[in-house]
């Protein structure tokens, strides 16, 4: 699907006052494309492990808020990236339960039942991108 | 260093969340709720999270870690008033809240707290040796 972007934000994160500032931004954002309370929750709690993830294994990085559209609808799509170690294995990173952090494994595979589209990228010792979607509504 | 309150109310720790949990905060609450049941003797734990708009893996954690070690220590957990949208993610986002249980209000939450705190009394009576050591 081709889809537009309407807007930019780019935000730094590196402590966890700018994860605050970070979600308020974010839950702003879909606030203003008239984003559903369901989706709205299922896309700050997606961001919120993702950023988690970035503060955790990468010492931060940076989230882009852009409200994107596909001409019928509007959604907002979220990207992370941090110069971290990267993540050898992502398809093991993706399972339930899988974690190098001695916690539940939930993030990224919790994260993708989330939202509408998820893309993770990631190079060994260059970083780490994920990318998602929700649309406002559906 | 902010702190979210614990009332006590009889047999009862009660904590109301107002504000959406940050990392830190979190954490404290579970040290703070946890020294409360060891230092009360508390039968019942209610946090009310109907002000909460955002769990994610974290806060669902520490809930759970709240509820086994309050287990630990003969104290039973209820959260109450969560709210649909955030059952829903918690559900896709596949977190168990293992040991939790769950009510719609603080009344009803204290109903289901009372019921098993009677059960595990039952059980309690007919080994009586124990309670000296639990009255103050
Ligand atoms: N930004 C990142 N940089 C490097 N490694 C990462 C990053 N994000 C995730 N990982 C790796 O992928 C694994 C899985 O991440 P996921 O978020 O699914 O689980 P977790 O963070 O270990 O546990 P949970 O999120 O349930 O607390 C992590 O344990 C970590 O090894
Ligand atoms: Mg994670």
């Amino acid at each position: 699907m081709m889809t537009l972007s309407l807007s930019k934000d780019t935000i730094q994160v590196l402590k966890e006052q700018d994860v605050v500032f970070l979600k308020n931004r974010i839950k702003e954002t879909a606030v203003k494309i008239k984003m559903g309370l369901v989706n709205q929750t299922r896309l700050l709690t997606a961001a919120s492990e993702l950023v988690r993830n970035m503060m955790r294994y990468a010492d931060g990085g940076v989230c882009i808020i852009e409200v994107v559209s596909s001409g019928r609808v509007n959604g907002v799509r979220l990207t992370f990236s941090d110069r971290g170690p990267g993540i050898p294995d992502i398809q093991a990173a993706m399972r339930d339960g899988f974690s190098t952090g001695k916690s539940l494994g939930l993030g990224l595979p919790g994260t993708k039942r989330l939202v509408n589209e998820f893309d993770i990228k990631s190079k060994v010792g260059q970083g780490t991108v994920v990318t998602i979607l929700k649309w406002a509504n559906g | 260093m902010d702190k979210i309150p614990i009332l006590r109310m009889g047999a009862f720790l009660l904590v109301t969340i107002q504000v959406d949990l940050y990392d830190r905060l979190a954490l404290n609450l579970e040290a703070d709720l946890v020294q409360m049941v060891n230092k009360t003797s508390a039968k019942g734990v209610l946090i009310d999270i109907s002000a909460v708009s955002i769990v994610d893996s974290f806060m669902g954690r520490i809930i759970g870690n709240i509820a086994s070690m309050s287990k630990i220590l003969d104290a039973e957990t209820v959260v109450v008033g969560m709210q649909p949208a955030v059952a829903i993610t918690l559900i896709e986002l596949g977190l168990p809240l293992k040991g939790v249980h769950t009510a719609l209000d603080m009344e009803k939450g204290m109903k289901l707290l009372k019921s098993m705190i009677d059960e595990t009394e039952e059980d309690a009576d007919e080994d009586q040796t124990h309670d000296d050591f639990i009255a103050e």
